[in-house]
């Protein structure tokens, strides 16, 4: 497999400068043993659109915060018009001319639109400041998105999501004594509508005609394949292929994007037809599926971060917790909602339990040690002992622990919201042998995973779009290619 | 405030000047009904000296206050400024007649010390409850290593400062207004304090933007820390002397200050204009139940309950949670 080929010029500007905008030679990241992102080569041109794709995790955000500033590389060569640069920082990418709009909103909900322009340029101070930069804010969205209605003196937490991400974008391309040279749009058009996404894009092609670059990161690939010069998709921290788009269709950039073939090691299950369900959950929304689940069923939950597997997912746990079912959830989140940080291991993987450990009104000591030091054991958590602190244990000794809260149990349904995230291969292929196990004894488990090798444990898929499950994938139907897809969709969102 | 009043067609056309009044206006209103009922019964109250009476020991709090004010903006809390308030009394009352410079040199190293509180809280992420909660003995146990028991001197001309008799105005509406005034065009109006509120409601789109939220926590616990020792100077010379015990009411005061006028916990949302009012309202609580003669074992109580009262007539009106 060619890991990065070599860049292809954009189409007629190729000659514009004898040195690109930006150019990054072998550039990585690492955090400790953890390889964010590969040695890559990026290279940017000054009136450029680059569109740039990839799964979640695929290492755009990492390239891109890098460029900003935001992330300092750990190796490789970065050069601003063929100047090698060593010093890099949010403020130096700022004096340069490069500016960012993150995919998590990053305006100061407590102040305006006004104020929040001041942030960014320390030019604006003295006298009148606040009338000039809700000048300034308001020329660049009228510039942008003509009827805005947005005024620049009221706080943003006033505003709608849209009308918030509309004031992030316009401060990007408002400019004192700072040149612009280049914009990096991190997802923005997932919280416009449409008229504001035609009016951006304009805007954007607009701008590199007058010599401001663009690198947008989207997944919405039509919004790709309309403005922007080259694609560079990126899987698993590298570069994997450079395309002009002129003639390059959707599904080829699909097909790119998603080349990664994971191993099916899934052994053909010759279950007889599942039994009754026992999930059976509906929406309001029109062409949301239903989401049914029987015993001894591995259901997932699969498509694009964010389009509301994780609402659905809970929505579901909240609705069935209390019923006829029992039923637990494992947290993707372990600091916030998983564990509990001062307890020890034993506590931490009872405290679903509680209720069949008592004894006499008390939880009887002895019951609860045995319990615990059972499913430690089963799922081989690396301590040296059940009272050991949680915290202690590694992060995917955190999240076994989890797993043996839910397990150990009487749950008959198990929610998991994406709980592998961060845990090392080694431990995820114990806990799919473990959940497959547990599904055969007639268990049955809901799945959420932003991993898509993962789905291929599950009998059946969900896949989501834009907060509905769109799409029903059965056994063999689960591959990266149809996932891929569905979670693309199609049309312009 | 009426510094964006411009016509808005939007939906918020009606609220949002609305939740604005709600942050002055609330303390205004109850500070404004406390000094009738305290008219009403002691007509003489209302004259110059009256005036003078019931706001003297108000101004020191009105210092302390929007030095938790500026912490509060940051998402912290200090919860050893009244302590600290009380270490500044007793090396005032000690060192600042007889010894200015070394007074000064110790103001000084307590100035940088809270700035070095902010970079401790900063690098090693600490819960500022926590430091500022230990804190407070250490500024406590200094203060009696300076002054064992309540006394010391304070110098002439603080305590003739502080019983000057400006023209038009008692001193102390004097002093609450200019620093009202100057906090509000600072943290408000001025260019940096929109960074400053920035940084305390989303301080990663600011270190974003190429500032140092480190620099400016450790600039804004240093204000702080210069602002409590205003305060300790003003009580000093109120009391002309010195006492570690003198002032452990304001942190909680302080803090009261704050969220009574209009400030959050979340950080970047202060008011300094009602954390002044609000200042001065709740110590004017205290003379109001005294006037009303509230046996005094009940006072600290009722002064609580109207400090209840007050936040919860903020929540009655529509303040949302953000």
């Amino acid at each position: 497999m060619n890991k990065v080929l070599e860049p292809a010029r954009p189409p007629s500007q190729a000659h514009c400068a004898a040195h690109p905008l930006v150019g990054m030679r072998g550039v990585g990241k690492s955090y400790g043993p953890v390889r964010a992102l590969e040695a890559v080569d990026f290279d940017l041109a000054s009136n450029e659109i680059v569109g740039l794709v990839g799964h979640n995790g695929a290492g755009k955000s990492t390239l891109m915060n890098i460029l900003a500033g935001v992330v300092q590389r750990t190796d490789g060569d970065f050069m601003l018009e063929g100047t090698p640069v060593a010093r890099w920082s949010a403020a130096e990418a700022h004096r340069h001319g490069i500016r960012c709009v993150f995919q998590e909103l990053s305006l100061c909900a407590n102040l305006s639109p006004a104020e929040n322009t001041r942030i960014v340029h320390r030019g604006l101070r003295g006298l009148g400041w606040k009338k000039r930069a809700g000048a300034l804010i308001t020329a660049a969205l009228d510039r942008i998105f003509p009827g805005h209605g947005i005024d620049p003196h009221l706080v943003v937490s006033n505003l709608s999501i849209a009308e918030r991400q509309m004031v992030e974008i316009a401060r990007a391309y408002t400019s004192t004594n700072e040149p612009i040279r280049c914009v990096i749009l991190d997802e923005p058009t997932s919280a416009l509508g449409h008229t504001a996404t035609e009016q951006l894009l304009a805007h954007i092609r607009r701008a590199a005609s007058d010599g401001i670059a663009s690198i947008l990161i989207t997944h919405r690939l039509n919004e790709i394949l309309a403005v922007c010069n080259r694609a560079v998709v990126m899987v698993d921290g590298g570069i994997v292929a450079v395309r002009s788009t002129k003639g390059l269709s959707r599904s080829e950039l699909v097909e790119l994007t998603g080349h990664v073939e994971a191993p099916r090691d899934r052994q053909k299950k010759d279950r007889s037809t599942p039994g009754r369900p026992i999930v059976d959950h509906r929406t309001e929304l029109a062409q949301d599926k239903v989401v049914l689940a029987a015993p001894g069923e591995i259901v997932g939950f699969a498509g694009l971060d964010g389009h509301g597997q994780r609402e659905r997912l809970r929505d579901i746990y909240k609705t069935m917790k209390g019923g006829q079912t029992p039923v637990a959830y494992v947290a993707g989140d372990r600091g916030t909602e998983g564990v509990f940080g001062l307890w020890s291991i034993a506590d931490n993987l009872t405290i679903r339990s509680l209720k069949t450990l008592r004894r006499g009104g008390l939880i009887s000591d002895e019951a609860s040690r045995t319990l615990a030091s059972t499913w430690a054991k089963k799922l081989q958590v690396k301590a040296p002992s059940i009272d050991t602190p949680i915290l202690s244990l590694s992060g995917g000794n955190q999240q076994k622990v989890l797993f043996a809260r839910a397990l150990a149990s009487d749950a008959a349904v198990v929610f998991l919201d994406d709980p592998m995230r961060g845990v090392d291969v080694g431990t995820k292929q114990e806990v799919y042998r473990l959940i497959r196990s547990e599904a055969e004894k007639g268990r049955c488990f809901v799945w959420y995973t932003t991993e898509l090798e993962e789905l291929t444990n599950c009998d059946r898929i969900y896949v989501f779009r834009e907060g509905r499950a769109v799409v029903e994938l059965a056994d063999e139907a689960i591959e990266t290619g149809r996932i891929l897809e569905a979670s693309f969709g199609g049309g312009n969102g | 405030m009426a510094d964006t009043a411009v016509s808005r067609p939007s939906a918020g056309s009606f609220v949002v000047p609305f939740r604005r009044w709600t942050g002055v206006g609330l303390p205004t209103l109850a500070l404004l009904v406390m000094l009738a009922i305290i008219f009403w019964i002691r007509p003489a109250a209302m004259s110059y000296f009256g005036f003078t009476l019931l706001f003297k020991l108000a101004i020191p709090l009105v210092f302390a206050a929007l030095a938790q004010m500026l912490v509060v903006m940051l998402g912290d809390i200090d919860l050893a400024n009244g302590a600290f308030v009380g270490l500044i009394t007793c090396v005032s009352a000690v060192y600042l007649a007889d010894q200015p410079l070394v007074a000064i040199a110790i103001y000084l190293l307590l100035i940088a010390s809270y700035a070095g509180v902010g970079l401790l809280i900063h690098t090693r992420q600490l819960p500022s409850i926590v430091v500022t909660l230990g804190l407070s003995f250490i500024w406590l146990g200094l203060a009696v290593m300076v002054l064992p028991a309540p006394g010391g001197q304070a110098p002439a001309w603080l305590s003739a400062f502080v019983g000057w008799r400006p023209p038009l105005l008692p001193l102390p509406l004097w002093l609450a207004a200019a620093a009202a005034l100057a906090a509000h065009l600072v943290v408000s109006r001025s260019s940096i304090g929109a960074v400053l509120r920035g940084a305390g409601a989303n301080p990663r789109a600011v270190e974003r933007s190429g500032w140092s939220v480190l620099a400016i926590r450790v600039c804004v616990y240093a204000a702080s820390g210069f602002l409590a020792i205003l305060a300790g100077l003003l009580l000093t010379g109120l009391t002309t002397s010195g006492d570690a015990n003198i002032a452990p009411a304001y942190t909680l005061l302080g803090v009261g200050a704050v969220i009574l006028g209009g400030g959050a916990f979340t950080g970047g949302i202060v008011s300094p204009v009602g954390t002044v009012i609000g200042a001065m309202t709740l110590a004017l609580a205290g003379s109001l139940l005294s006037f009303l003669q509230v046996p005094s074992t009940w006072q600290i109580g009722s002064q609580g309950f109207i400090l209840f009262l007050v936040l919860a007539g903020r929540v009655l009106l529509g303040e949302k949670p953000s």
